[in-house]
């Protein structure tokens, strides 16, 4: 009880913190799974919205610069597959891949180019930045508000996927492109669709993390990115279920750790489980039989 | 009803299809046979838009829809059994069936009692996954689901390919009983004694090139068909 007590604060912290990890990986298992892609600029797209949101909250209200925030992110998201990836659609893996690595340094730099490479104070939000106290611990109301909100659009977004004709189609489209063309899909759009969602998702997850951690540099993406990433390959790439629950355990991790007072090496520790789990389980925890080579 | 003219098709240096001409009257059953390469399956995929031709016409219903990408066609009522079925492993048999409607936005549910009708074994399996089925119970799935669109023009490469000598004879009962009811079949077959005896007009394609056509009958009486292809 003294124990759980005394690490309770790291505990919600690392539920919070794995939450917003799954909310990014959704985006990476997602985009993976229609187009074999790793996108590497998704975690600088989650730095974007970050800033969209420094900039905006100055000079709008925050019931206007959320929303704002939300829809320029996903249109960013849309423009990125728009311009830098469907060009290359019939182009092998890795071209779109050096594509994808290249839009990350593009929006690294542009965000150098515009804050001059300083952190930015991240607005306060009045109904998530404040603290409640649970037990014995006091902990942030973002703490509480993330694993809620993550389970919800998980439930929506597994439901969507499931139940509706976007949904099937989506399935569909991973599977085989040209088949789900003569059955009048345009993947396309299918493909949008799903950018379009893992950045929505991004853009919530920056409000939340950012939120936690109350500054954003030109890389502040990339830390998360690459966690929510191994989070992806951790629970299986491609498997929604196998991001959730993979960004819950890197979450979780490292806010054990450094519960433990081992800050310093949270991310071996993480990445120590990840290549223990990949020995032991190549796909992931949720990854499916069939291996494909990037 | 689909007409093509002078179609030519290259992969990348390569002549698949080196101007090809030939017709499909509504109502029809038209087969095209002929050796393996010889340009069959590129000719098929070429009219649903999948392929863009190098050279060339296809026209259906007095439209020109050369070089269209494969929404705008297929919209426009056709669709295309492909070749090795593609069904959708990961979708479940009523998924399948539901996806071949894709584009319709009328209620389904005629046409789903229509081809569990056609195919009972579709039915019992309903909640099955598609890649979980047998190869035969795949190839009723990928016609079933193209009747799903109901399409004016099925378009059928290889349907019998891998099947027992039973079901193949059950593929092509129902193929003339959907075209008895008003569907234009276009029909590719490795199996040319029963594509030409089902067939109203045949054509034989080798190494890209159409070198006979007739009337199935006068085809399967014709001396190099016969030793090409039917083996007599
Ligand atoms: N995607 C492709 N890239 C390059 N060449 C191709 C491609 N698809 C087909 N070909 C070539 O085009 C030619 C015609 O192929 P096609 O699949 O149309 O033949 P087919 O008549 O359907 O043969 P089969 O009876 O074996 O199915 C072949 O020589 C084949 O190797
Ligand atoms: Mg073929």
């Amino acid at each position: 009880m003294e124990f759980i007590n005394k690490n309770l604060p790291y505990i919600l912290a690392g539920i919070s913190l794995g939450g917003q990890y799954a909310l990014i990986s959704i985006g990476y298992t997602m985009v993976y799974g229609i187009l074999r892609l790793i996108n590497f600029a998704h975690g600088d797209i989650f730095m974007f919205a970050g800033f969209a949101m420094v900039y905006l909250a100055a000079s709008t209200p925050l019931y206007v610069s959320i929303p704002l925030v939300i829809i320029i992110t996903v249109i960013l998201g849309f423009l990125i597959e728009r311009i830098a990836y469907k060009p290359l659609r019939s182009a092998p893996r890795m071209s779109v891949m050096i594509s994808a690595i290249g839009v990350s340094y593009l929006l690294q730099n542009l965000a150098w180019y515009f804050t001059s490479g300083l952190a930015k104070q991240y607005p306060k939000i009045p109904w998530i930045s404040g603290s409640i106290t649970i037990g014995s611990a006091t902990t942030p109301i973002v703490t509480i508000i993330t694993p809620i909100l993550t389970v919800l659009l998980v439930i929506i977004l597994v439901m969507l996927i499931k139940y509706t004709k976007i949904g099937m189609a989506m399935r569909a489209v991973s599977k085989d492109f040209e088949t789900s063309q003569i059955m009048g899909i345009n993947i396309n759009s299918v493909i949008s669709f799903t950018f379009i969602i893992g950045s929505f998702l991004a853009a919530i997850s920056s409000i939340l993390y950012f939120t936690s951690y109350s500054t954003v540099t030109p890389v502040a993406g990339a830390m998360p990115g690459l966690r929510a990433f191994v989070a992806a390959v951790f629970g299986g790439i491609g498997s929604i279920p196998g991001a959730v629950v993979g960004g819950l355990i890197i979450g979780m991790c490292e806010n054990i750790t450094k519960g433990l007072g081992w800050t310093t090496f949270s991310d071996a520790f993480t990445f120590a489980l990840l290549i223990i789990i990949l020995v032991a389980k190549p796909t992931g925890l949720f990854g499916e039989k069939t291996t494909e080579k990037v | 009803m689909l007409k093509i003219t002078d179609l030519k098709v290259n992969y990348g240096g390569i002549e698949a299809v080196k101007g090809i001409s030939f017709e499909v009257p509504e109502k029809s059953i038209v087969t095209l046979i002929g050796a393996n390469g010889a340009g069959k399956s590129t000719t098929l995929r070429t009219i649903c838009g999948l392929v863009k031709p190098a050279g060339g016409k296809v026209e259906f219903m007095g439209e020109d829809i050369t070089g269209k990408d494969p929404t705008s066609i297929v919209s426009r009522g056709i669709t295309l059994v492909p070749e090795g079925r593609k069904i959708f492993p990961n979708l479940t048999v009523l998924e399948n069936l539901k996806i071949g409607a894709y584009l319709r936005n009328d209620d389904i549910s005629e046409d789903l009692k229509w081809v569990y009708d056609l195919f009972p074994r579709l039915k019992e399996r309903e909640w099955q996954l598609g890649g979980t089925l047998s190869g035969g119970e795949q190839q009723m799935l990928a016609v079933g689901r193209a009747l799903m669109s109901r399409p004016k023009l099925m378009m059928m490469d290889e349907p019998s390919l891998g099947l027992a000598p039973l079901i193949v004879s059950n593929i092509f009962e129902i193929i003339k009983e959907v075209n008895r009811l008003g569907v234009t079949i276009l029909l590719i077959e490795q199996n040319a004694n029963m594509a030409l005896q089902t067939a109203d007009i045949g054509y034989v394609m080798e190494t890209g090139r159409i070198t006979l056509s007739g009337s199935g009958q006068d085809l399967m009486n014709n001396p190099d068909v016969k030793a090409a292809y039917l083996g007599t």
